[in-house]
């Protein structure tokens, strides 16, 4: 159970540190329904952390709940990618973001609709519906961006060529991931690389966006090495349950 | 010794189609399609629903209101659970529920979509306009005022209405 534990804190670690950061737009984007829209998919996202957490502390079994994991666990312990935990930055930078890890969320759903943890396939068919409209919400707005205005085709890019070298570790696979493939319970990350990158290069290509030259792949979030952006994200987030342990609305 | 027995079944159901979902107070959480079972032994009343989104914040709402309607209706003791497995989808949605939704002023929901890849800039169906029924609609943002909304805009009589998304 170890392994599956493991396993379900990076499903669920990767949503609940994008949605937070995704939250954070709240009040603030650009125009009403685009603040409406990140809104609801940081609650989707925030959802899908709740339901995966909760399946972890029960593999876990040492009575800690979702909450006890989201808000009393150290950076260190938390096994969410690094693409994730970075600043929201602008607009473009967060569009982009979302998109690349949609693309990566709705393949990576599909294929855990299969998986032997029965709570997890049931997880994973709910995310696969919402991913498709985080996916097309966007992949949309890439498409908007890139071939829009200079201003806005040189952010996105820009948004991208910082971002790329973050996308490597979603594919990345383990000793973990692969013991719990080989029981039918993980898909590999590995598998899932062909058809995001496709689906990835159709949509960049309309926008008119180019991949990065850069071979160069960050790691270390599956292993609880994170960027310096993870901990000051996490002292806000988790302030009240820590100065206030228990506290419940 | 029981002052009074537990209501039948179909009663308890015809209680849980009072129960409203309070951000759709025109459906109630049967037509919803999230009550998925009822089970009514003498000691216990247990239902089994499916949530609609994962973040949806009425779903806690929603629990609380069914085990009070139920109590309130002779249920002495009322466990809910929640099953995940399958997911659930507009589909499950009756007529009844449609025709309610388009009254009301939200298009109804279409078929819900497969497993394919989505595709970038291909838009789904439009729904009608609600309101004078054109075809003649824009989509304005996949995201209404809840989760499972869109906005839309009718071109034909101009009027904004909402989309009780396919899921």
């Amino acid at each position: 159970m170890a392994d599956t534990f493991e396993y379900l804190l990076r499903l669920g670690d990767d949503r609940l540190v994008l949605g937070h950061r995704l939250s954070e737009w709240c009040g603030h984007a650009p125009i009403l329904e685009e603040d409406i829209a990140l809104a609801n998919i940081a609650l989707d996202l925030v959802g899908q952390a709740n339901l995966l957490l909760t399946a972890a502390a029960a593999a876990e079994g040492k009575g800690r709940d979702a909450d006890a994991l989201a808000f009393l666990r150290d950076g260190i312990d938390y096994r969410n990618v690094q693409m994730v935990e970075l600043p929201r930055g602008d607009f473009a930078f967060t569009v982009a973001r979302q998109f690349l890890f949609a693309e990566y969320s709705l393949l990576q759903s599909e294929a855990l609709q299969r998986s032997k943890h029965d709570d997890l396939s049931g997880i994973a068919a709910k995310m696969h519906k919402e991913a498709r409209y985080h996916v097309r919400h966007a992949g949309d707005w890439v498409l908007k961006l890139g071939d829009g205005t200079e201003e806005s085709h040189r952010r996105v890019q820009d948004a991208v060529n910082e971002l790329w070298r973050y996308t490597g570790e979603l594919f990345m696979t383990d000793e973990v991931e692969q013991r719990l493939v080989a029981s039918g319970v993980a898909c590999d990350s590995a598998a899932l690389e062909p058809a995001w990158r496709a689906q990835v290069d159709d949509v960049f290509k309309r926008a008119g966006l180019s991949v990065p030259e850069t071979r160069w792949m960050q790691r270390g979030g599956r292993a609880g090495r994170h960027t310096e952006h993870l901990g000051h994200m996490l002292a806000e987030m988790q302030t009240l349950q820590r100065q206030h342990p228990g506290a419940a609305w | 010794m029981k002052s009074t027995e537990t209501p039948s079944r179909d009663r308890l159901m015809a209680v849980l189609d009072t129960v409203m979902d309070p951000e759709v107070p025109v459906l109630s959480v049967v037509e919803l399609g999230i009550v998925r079972e009822l089970e009514v032994t003498d000691a216990t009343v247990r239902v089994t629903v499916t949530p609609t989104y994962s973040g949806c914040p009425a779903m806690q709402v929603i629990e609380r209101d069914i085990a009070a309607a139920l109590k309130a209706h002779g249920a002495a003791d009322v466990e809910i659970r929640t099953r995940h497995k399958p997911a659930w989808t507009t589909d499950w949605m009756p007529a009844v529920a449609r025709e309610k939704l388009s009254a009301y002023g939200i298009a109804p929901p279409g078929p819900a979509a497969g497993q394919q890849l989505v595709s970038i800039g291909r838009r789904r169906p439009q729904p009608e306009c609600p309101y004078c029924g054109s075809a003649a609609t824009e989509l304005r943002s996949e995201f209404g005022s809840t989760a499972c909304k869109a906005i839309h805009v009718c071109s034909a009589c101009q009027q904004p209405f909402e989309e009780f998304k396919p899921l």
